[in-house]
């Protein structure tokens, strides 16, 4: 009965507004699985209905990599390729011998810092250290920054009261709090946590609270029809929209908070070294090639990082958020 | 609490049953206009104004009354206050004066857009209201079911919205609201945005669902075909400031063939609305 006079709609799926219509075209996925099952709606076929949405995305997925696999791997390795070129060209033909060790060319870097076995072992030891406050620090960051917003979003006051005083924070130079910080907290791990937890704060509070307020008005008039509570409708409605805004902080920070620990190190040279704490002493002892090998292997921390809060981010709202979808 | 000017509804309401046992006669339901004297009618608006704190006036003195198993419709120009009447119908807007009156059992209201959450299931969105009224688990899943079926969405309980047509996800939109089988629907252009042929196929579905479960319905659109094919009644507002100007009855029983869109009474009565709307 209930399925008698259902047919099938010709409507195509109006998000995503990826109209350029061209067949085969892998940036029309979003519409591929509705136009394919837009003919089967009744009961009793929907099961092929589903199925073919099922292979119309399979045969989508197997598409895109294609045409991305030379902008994806490609290009950067030929910007690399060029990056490697310039270092050589610097330190080759521009720096002469005397000066050679503010930039070694990149094999000694190598040799020195990454072959040689002792270096590598104590490279090893700073890198744990400089992760330990990286993700402390982030950890940090992602409560304060998430809980302050979600006390922002609740009220316009604290709102107001609070909001300039996180653009303070992230704007005030850290090597003006460096003498409060050690007097607080001394010249050890503390400081340096708290130099991380100050540099990534920022971008979780500013994105979470953007995502917050950015639901949609008539869903949140279809929960003020039904008079949810604060609660229910923040964690109902305004959390799981507020995912994808969220994401892009956390992923924003996690590449600040490397930096924040490496600057924590440079300060505060206490205990352990880190990262940090090595790339002061090898600037000072002139030791271009470790100073080097450092550095990339710095950023590299900061890169897997935000790899890694990109691909958690897909995990978790990619199902239903496609930000370059069409 | 009782209402301002009760009496300037009465004629109007009298006047819709009368006019309608004369054109159609036999082919009228039980039910329908009948003003149902004793009982108490699923939503009532006396003399509603309304002013929005701009100065814009939106309403005056509007009366109108929906009758349990009763679908009225309400055309307009645009800026009428079509809408301002739907919000304070539901809640969403308070009335500046005037009184309104809305039988307890809950409104379902139908969004100009599905307003379905992005991230939520088929199912799991067409339980949300259920989940905010706090059903239990249970009865929500068996009226999750009986309402995804009753909008013909079997087979697609586990697909997220985007992988929804539009007329798809205004399906999944009616069955949240039907899941709490509310005693009346307020209906907000639900269908402006889709295409003709979806659009006229949801209408057949919607008097299906009407038939079916005889709530009242108050529905707003700029068709006037889809306003006469729908309803027991068909109001036409004045422009801006907005009042209900004419009351037309519609003599078409229920339920309704997709056929009577070509019959003859049935142009000549959407040209009788139509003209009420361009004498505007």
């Amino acid at each position: 009965m209930s399925t008698s006079t259902v047919g099938p709609e010709a409507a195509p799926a109006t998000g995503g507004g990826a109209g350029d219509g061209a067949p085969g075209d892998s940036g029309a996925a979003p519409h591929t699985p509705a136009s394919s099952v837009a003919g089967t709606p009744a009961a009793s076929d929907a099961g092929a209905g589903g199925a073919s949405g099922a292979a119309s995305r399979t045969r989508l997925r197997r598409g895109l990599p294609r045409g991305n696999l030379v902008s994806l791997l490609l290009l950067p390795a030929a910007v690399f390729a060029v990056f490697v070129g310039l270092w050589y060209w610097v330190s080759e033909v521009l720096l002469n011998d005397q000066q050679r060790f503010m930039l070694p060319p990149p094999h000694e870097v190598v040799r020195i810092g990454f072959l040689d076995w002792s270096n590598v072992t104590s490279m090893l030891s700073a890198l744990k250290l400089t992760c330990e406050v990286t993700f402390a620090g982030l950890a940090i960051a992602m409560a304060l920054g998430v809980t302050v917003a979600i006390a922002m979003s609740q009220a316009r006051w604290i709102e107001r009261s609070l909001y300039p005083w996180a653009v303070v924070i992230q704007t005030v130079p850290v090597l003006a709090l460096t003498p409060v910080l050690s007097f607080f907290f001394g010249f050890a791990l503390t400081s340096r946590i708290i130099v991380c937890v100050i540099i990534a704060f920022f971008p979780i509070v500013s994105n979470t609270l953007f995502g917050l307020q950015s639901v949609d008005q008539g869903m949140h008039e279809l929960f003020s029809l039904h008079r949810t509570g604060r609660w229910t409708r923040l964690w109902k409605l305004q959390l799981p929209a507020a995912l994808p805004a969220m994401f892009t902080g956390f992923r924003n920070a996690a590449g600040l908070s490397v930096i924040g620990a490496i600057v924590g190190e440079f300060y505060f040279k206490q205990g352990e070294p880190g990262l940090g704490t090595n790339l002061s002493v090898f600037t000072s002892r002139l030791e271009g090639e470790r100073l080097w090998a450092t550095t990339l292997t710095a950023s590299l921390l900061g890169v897997a990082v935000f790899v890694f809060f990109g691909w958690l981010s897909r995990r978790v709202v990619g199902r239903w958020y496609q930000p370059d979808r069409g | 609490m009782t209402p301002i000017d009760t009496s300037l509804n009465e004629p109007a309401n009298r006047a819709a049953p009368e006019n309608g046992r004369g054109r159609g006669n036999g082919t009228r339901p039980a039910n329908g206009t009948e003003p149902a004297n004793g009982i108490r009618p699923a939503l009532r608006f006396a003399g509603v104004s309304k002013q929005f704190r701009d100065g814009t006036v939106a309403l005056v003195d509007t009366d109108l009354t929906v009758h349990p198993g009763e679908f009225v419709s309400i055309v307009g120009p645009s800026g009428c206050g079509k809408s301002t009447l739907l919000r304070i119908a539901s809640g969403l807007d308070r009335a500046s004066g005037g009184t309104v009156d809305l039988a307890s059992r809950g409104v379902g209201y139908v969004f100009q857009d599905a307003t379905l959450l992005p991230w939520r299931s088929v199912r799991a969105n067409v339980g949300l209201l259920a989940e905010l009224e706090h059903l239990d688990a249970a009865e929500r899943r068996r009226r999750v079911a009986e309402a995804i079926s009753l909008v013909g969405l079997d087979g697609f309980e586990r697909y997220l919205p985007h992988e929804l047509s539009g007329g798809m996800r205004m399906r999944a939109s009616l069955a949240r609201s039907l899941v709490l089988d509310p005693s009346i629907f307020l209906f907000d252009e639900p269908f402006g945005a889709l295409d003709e042929i979806t659009r006229e196929r949801l209408n057949d579905e919607l008097l299906r669902m009407f038939v079916l479960r005889r709530f009242a319905a108050l529905f707003i659109t700029h068709s006037v075909a889809e306003a006469v094919f729908l309803s027991t009644r068909v109001m036409v507002m004045s422009g801006r400031p907005g009042r209900v100007k004419v009351d037309v009855p519609v003599p078409f029983g229920y339920p309704r063939a997709p056929e009577l869109r070509y019959s003859p009474e049935f142009a000549a009565l959407c040209g009788q609305v139509s003209a009420q709307l361009r004498s505007e």
